[in-house]
């Protein structure tokens, strides 16, 4: 009997990725494409949606030829994507109207500003979950809709189509004849109501969305049809979110399990079941998966917006390091941080404060400080704010965290798992996958086909690879959070309102 | 992009080695410890003493680093840099193997672990970044002592009645190791446990690193203490997929 596998595509912020799974959740191959960021503008941040589909079109073959298989040996293909990116396309010519326009993108500020202010924005929080800000897609459509000439109209007749980078992949990939997105997914527009799980009329009427160009919501582990693109006769089993992908690839199938993801920015997802809980303390509502037929399982998120980005300025902005692994090398020439803390609130504070008009302080420097100090200081800076966004959690969940299931790219860090550890006195487990985000997506879509027969299944693929145990003194621990909180204030209220 | 030049790197990966090293090398030593043809190092090595950067000795033939260079010593890959472009492939040879997984760089005479993934069976395990282990008796540092060309050789210390002590037995060992592409470690430092490990390569076919595999005799080897095909082939396709991460061409 030939072996058989699953691909994932990670579409992410900086590039696409292609990998190759087998039975046990193992990666077999890899092949990766970085895509253009674009600056137009200070605050705004493009991607060529045409470049990142040319992307997937050239690691299909690439992916794999390095693992050694043909497309026959292929059972599955499930899409992890960067979230509320949002792109806008020409239902005949395939042609995008514009880049697309990512997550972190600042430009719909005033327009944010204003829609908050509206007597029914609060109906409309109440509807999808979510709070209002620029990162999420709806304002982003409403945007595009309104800055290009004749969009709207032609919108309205069902011309033009939407999509976050899921459905763009999957329009390509069935040969432009799936119109789909996914819960999870869906979940970030603003637009979708959380309860119902499908768009709902009164927040597309409350931000100008015409309905045709929308696509249709289905559940996550499922049928997206079968790709005569890339990878042709390949069944496209399941879409995510990468951040609910993660959640899936960490096998956190049972409420109370969470997990945190280090990469540009982290996410601390926590799975609450079947039940919508909503937040007192900052932390966004959200759909984790839903399996066809079955009930959508919920989330509470801690999004952070700078943690790994806070390495890339240290290595680009500042030249301090030349890699960003060698943060630990120069964090470990010296014992403590001397004193000095950095908030990077580059762009406000996400979770669990939302200060859009925070910005970034470095404090408590000395003639004393190094650079060994302040590579310490960017790496406990996110270990507090992992610590303030658990926080959050324990309090609206009414559950204690006792284990931290980490994932992402800085875990290869192990003087920053070991600060986690510390600073939230429970122990911080890595498991024996690093690539949670595609792994999710791949287990999400083998399961649909049945490659992988249920979520037990799965979970017998989770080992631990690495453990850290807490080691830091509790009057340590105390002071030092304290001094972390004294930093955070200092950020609030620097931008004045014009 | 623009490519890169391969004979570029090369030549690096030389004078890394001749800056490894305690003085005077010879060419098959340098073209055996970097895996290259004699005459293509030949050719980098004529290149690189026209430009001053390396000297013949006139006498022996061997060659030594130029003045000029002798300040660039032995910086070689940040063990944090290795650790993180190690990792995606560290994992999936634990799965395969069933067995713990460490990979370990020089330092001070001795195997420095800077990876360690657990085996994966859950059960309660430390994790041991930063230990130090013997160069020549455990299978990650054969392959470090293997490929560093004129390394001195440390103090051959005793661990278990099969431990190398020999000078000439460790000689013969490490050649083997450059022929297999590969070493073992059975019993030579702890009673009960075996290991496979494959160098790590970095530009140019500089040995940057080992990565292995190590659990019970038992499990590591067949009845004739040879250790399995299977795992000896799971420890190669890693360490080469990690070189290919890292630049190296072969």
């Amino acid at each position: 009997m030939t072996e058989k596998y699953v691909i994932a595509i990670d579409q992410g912020t900086t590039s696409t990725r292609c990998i190759v799974f087998d039975r046990r959740g193992q990666l077999v191959s890899l092949a990766q494409q970085e895509h253009k960021q674009h600056f137009p503008k200070p605050g705004w941040v493009e991607h060529d949606a045409m470049e990142i589909w040319r992307n997937v079109e050239r690691l299909a073959p690439r992916v794999l030829r390095r693992a050694g298989i043909e497309l026959s040996q292929v059972a599955a293909l499930g899409i992890a994507n960067q979230r509320e990116t949002t792109v806008i396309w020409d239902r005949l010519t395939g042609v995008p109207v514009g880049r697309a326009i990512i997550w972190q993108d600042t430009r719909t500020d005033a327009l944010v500003h204003a829609l908050a202010s509206s007597p029914t924005a609060a109906d409309i929080s109440d509807i999808s979950g979510l709070p209002f800000a620029t990162y999420f897609s709806g304002p982003r459509l409403r945007w595009m809709l309104d800055h290009t000439p004749g969009l709207r109209s032609r919108a309205e007749r069902g011309e033009v189509l939407c999509g976050t980078m899921e459905t763009w992949l999957i329009w390509n990939l069935t040969g432009r004849r799936r119109h789909a997105t996914d819960v999870t997914n869906a979940s970030r527009t603003m637009l979708l109501d959380i309860r119902s799980l499908d768009w709902s009329p009164e927040a597309c009427e409350f931000f100008g969305i015409p309905r045709a160009m929308l696509p249709e919501v289905q559940a996550s582990v499922g049928d997206f049809g079968t790709a005569t693109e890339a990878f042709p006769g390949v069944r496209i089993g399941a879409a995510l979110g990468d951040q609910q992908a993660a959640l899936f690839g960490q096998t956190c199938f049972n409420p109370g399990e969470a997990k945190c993801t280090y990469g540009t920015g982290s996410f601390l997802l926590l799975n609450t079941g079947t039940e919508l809980v909503r937040s007192e303390h900052g932390l966004l509502t959200t759909v984790a998966y839903q399996i066809d037929g079955e009930p959508a399982a919920y989330a509470l998120e801690g999004s952070i917006a700078i943690t790994g980005s806070l390495v890339q300025w240290f290595r680009d902005q500042l030249e301090l390091i030349s890699s960003a692994p060698e943060i630990e090398t120069l964090a470990r020439t010296v014992a403590d941080n001397g004193g000095c803390y950095i908030v990077p609130a580059f762009s406000g504070l996400y979770a669990p404060h939302w200060r859009s008009e925070a910005r970034g302080v470095i404090v408590g420097l000395t003639s004393y400080i190094t650079k060994g100090h302040l590579a310490r200081a960017v790496l406990e800076a996110t270990a507090w704010q992992t610590r303030e966004v658990v926080d959050a959690m324990n309090t609206d969940s009414g559950l204690t965290l006792t284990t931290l299931r980490t994932d992402g790219g800085m875990t290869a860090d192990n003087l920053l798992m070991q600060m986690i550890a510390d600073v939230l006195d429970v122990p911080v487990v890595r498991p024996l996958a690093v690539e949670t985000v595609s792994l999710g997506a791949a287990y999400a879509a083998g399961l649909a086909v049945g490659y992988w027969p249920d979520l037990d299944g799965l979970r017998q693929n989770w080992h631990i690879a690495g453990q850290w145990l807490p080691t830091m003194n509790p009057t340590t621990r105390q002071t030092e959070y304290t001094n972390w909180r004294r930093a955070v204030e200092r950020t609030f209220d620097w931008i004045q309102p014009t | 992009m623009p490519g890169t030049v391969q004979s570029i790197e090369r030549a690096a990966a030389i004078l890394r080695t001749l800056a490894g090293g305690p003085g005077r090398l010879g060419l098959s030593e340098i073209a055996r410890t970097l895996d290259l043809a004699k005459g293509t190092t030949h050719g980098i090595l004529r290149t690189l003493q026209l430009v001053g950067f390396v000297e013949q000795d006139r006498v022996s033939g061997q060659y030594q680093l130029g003045g000029a260079l002798l300040h660039l010593g032995t910086s070689f890959l940040d063990i944090n840099e290795l650790r993180s472009r190690s990792i995606v492939w560290a994992d999936p040879l634990a799965a395969r193997s069933g067995q713990a997984v460490r990979i370990g760089t020089v330092l001070e005479g001795r195997v420095l672990v800077v990876h360690h993934v657990f085996r994966p069976d859950d059960t309660f395990q430390t994790l041991d970044v930063g230990t130090l282990l013997p160069l020549h008796a455990t299978a990650l540092g054969k392959v470090l002592l293997a490929y560093r060309a004129g390394s001195p050789v440390p103090e051959l210390e005793r661990f278990t009645r099969l431990t190398l002590t020999d000078p000439k037995a460790l000689a013969s060992a490490l050649e083997g190791v450059r022929e297999a592409g590969c070493a073992y470690e059975v019993e030579e430092f702890l009673l009960g446990q075996a290991a496979v490990a494959a160098p790590i390569r970095g530009y140019g076919g500089l040995v940057v690193g080992s990565i292995g595999v190590s659990g019970p005799v038992d499990r590591i080897c067949d009845s004739r203490y040879q250790p399995l095909p299977r795992l000896v082939g799971y420890v190669r396709d890693a360490a080469r997929a990690i070189s290919r991460d890292l630049g190296a061409t072969r």
